[in-house]
């Protein structure tokens, strides 16, 4: 499969006063189609990493390089339109004064032209299901629906990549499965390559691997699987136990042997009940 | 805030509310210049119906005009009685030193209540009819030809729009950080002058701070969607010239017309 993300050795400091470095010698690739997490504490270097790859911070040593194209100062415009980002804070990223203008936004500086814009705006519109909102305000929008509107204003671009920076932290239980869902559909319509960094476990688990930081290094790379098998580790990671993990551990506390591999809810489920029926 | 009826949009589909914004922005401009044209009880008779025939055109309540008129009414009030008193000729029925009560002040004083009232009158209902981010649109055109001078005016559209966007946002946040300041002791709007802005600076502060940090994000936000600048870029929301406008123009044309045959 193709390399949509390279990046290799890459280094990069905020300020020169600051005591350490916000990314040392992080190299890592994805593949196009893949879903993947990146997890680690607050401060480890993954909203930067993010940014790297469509230059809004440009690093100060190594390469990063999407689909073939290097990031260079030629080739920045270029690689925004293969890249979109979702942020962190809904109302912080809604440019537009209501939800059409804010999706169409991203068009307009492309240049589409009119006729083709109103017919993306409105599929992508529709994509999201806020269809019945074209002509909210920002400010009569829950933070869940302002969020899927900035995934429209992405998804009309029609990106290779989406990169969710932190797009769920300041969402309420629902709206974030709701944001999560319409991600999961729109990655399986248009074969898109998806990274979410992130500290929910939920969200980290849907994904193909996860990627581990803590300051600024790359200290662990799998699958959901291999990486949850890490049982209480992964607090120290920065994330939240699984339910299943969490699970596991309190029935070991309670002298009940359980399997060292990582078990998904229908996983954890299966092994009950064989246990039980052994008995 | 609430009773704030200036710059308030109420939702409508009234042959006003669908007119094309460049033409009520116009309209209107053109009508607070041509009614100093008015100087006789003839031509304000003629701008009063006009302006109540406007009205009515609207849908909206007459209640919502006259809240518009309310918080000027002091000021109105004024400059009402300095033109009563301080006008000389006509009739006299009362002088007491410079005071003076004359038939032609009484007359002005009128005028200039009639003025301002349908002046007030006039730009409410432009704003009540039209949606703040048509009226950004409307002036975006309008300021065009000025490109030519080098006025950055796709910026400045875009500042409105943002800025426009924004207001109901930082409301919420200014009345989230008075009631986090009340949380923690603050007393708001009690105490002498002094103390009251003393008291502003904690919410003055965090608002200022926060701006900075929402100004950031979105200048990201706006980068990472591929903002270069004005320059070259399409426009989703077009506005479409009608007939009715051509229409209100027209008859914007024929009231000053009038207004000139019927003035001394």
């Amino acid at each position: 499969m193709d390399k949509i993300v390279t990046l290799k050795n890459l280094t990069y400091q905020y300020r020169d006063t600051d005591d350490r470095l916000a990314l040392e010698d992080v190299s890592l690739s994805i593949e196009a189609g893949e879903w993947v997490a990146i997890i680690g504490p607050n401060g480890s270097g993954k909203s930067t990493l993010a940014k790297t790859i469509n230059g809004l911070i440009v690093p100060d040593k190594g390469e990063v390089k999407v689909g073939d194209l290097p990031l260079t100062e030629e080739n920045l415009w270029k690689i925004r339109e293969k890249v979109g980002m979702v942020f962190q804070n809904p109302d912080n990223q809604f440019v537009g004064s209501t939800v059409q203008d804010d999706v169409a936004f991203g068009l307009e500086n492309l240049a589409v032209p009119r006729k083709e814009m109103v017919e993306r705006v409105h599929s992508a519109i529709q994509k999201v299901k806020m269809d019945s909102f074209m002509e909210r305000e920002p400010a009569r929008l829950s933070g869940g629906q302002k969020q899927r509107v900035a995934i429209a204003g992405v998804v009309a671009l029609r990106p290779d990549l989406i990169i969710l920076d932190e797009a769920t932290s300041m969402l309420d239980p629902q709206g974030r499965k709701e944001v999560i869902q319409t991600v999961k559909e729109i990655k399986e319509q248009e074969n898109l390559t998806v990274i979410s960094i992130t500290h929910d476990i939920d969200e980290a688990a849907l994904a193909n691997r996860i990627f581990v930081m803590r300051a600024g290094h790359l200290i662990e790379e799998g699958t959901p699987a291999e990486i949850f098998a890490n049982g209480d580790n992964l607090v120290h990671m920065g994330l939240d136990l699984p339910f299943p993990e969490k699970l596991k551990s309190a029935l070991s506390r309670n002298g009940l042997s359980v399997p060292d591999t990582y078990l998904t809810d229908e996983g954890m489920v299966e092994w009950l009940w064989t246990l039980l029926s052994k008995k | 805030m609430d009773k704030l009826i200036f710059g308030r949009y109420i939702p409508g589909t009234s042959w006003i509310h669908r007119l094309d914004p460049r033409a009520k922005l116009l309209a209107t401009m053109f009508f607070i210049i041509i009614i100093f044209l008015a100087n006789n009880w003839q031509t304000y008779l003629l701008l009063l119906l006009f302006t109540l025939l406007a009205v009515k055109l609207t849908d909206i309540k007459f209640s919502f005009f006259i809240n518009g008129v309310k918080p000027m009414i002091w000021l109105i009030l004024f400059t009402v009685v300095l033109q009563v008193l301080f006008t000389s000729g006509g009739e006299t029925y009362f002088q007491w030193g410079p005071i003076m009560v004359t038939s032609q002040g009484l007359l002005n004083g009128v005028f200039i209540f009639c003025r301002f009232v349908l002046i007030i009158f006039m730009s409410t209902l432009l704003t009540l009819t039209t949606m703040p981010l048509s009226l950004t649109d409307a002036i975006e055109y309008l300021l065009r030809p000025l490109t030519k001078l080098k006025v950055p005016v796709y910026e400045i559209a875009l500042m409105l729009s943002i800025a426009l966007r924004f207001v109901p946002t930082l409301m919420d946040e200014t009345e989230k950080i008075m009631n986090a300041q009340r949380a923690r002791g603050v007393d708001f709007g009690e105490g002498n002058i002094f103390q009251q802005m003393k008291a502003i600076v904690p919410l003055l502060i965090p608002l200022f701070v926060s701006s900075f940090n929402r100004a950031e994000e979105l200048a990201t936000a706006m980068e990472a969607r591929g903002y270069q600048g004005g320059e070259g870029r399409t426009k989703y929301r077009q506005l479409h010239w009608q007939t009715s406008d051509t229409i209100v123009m027209l008859t914007f044309a024929v009231l000053t017309g009038a207004l000139i045959f019927l003035r001394n």
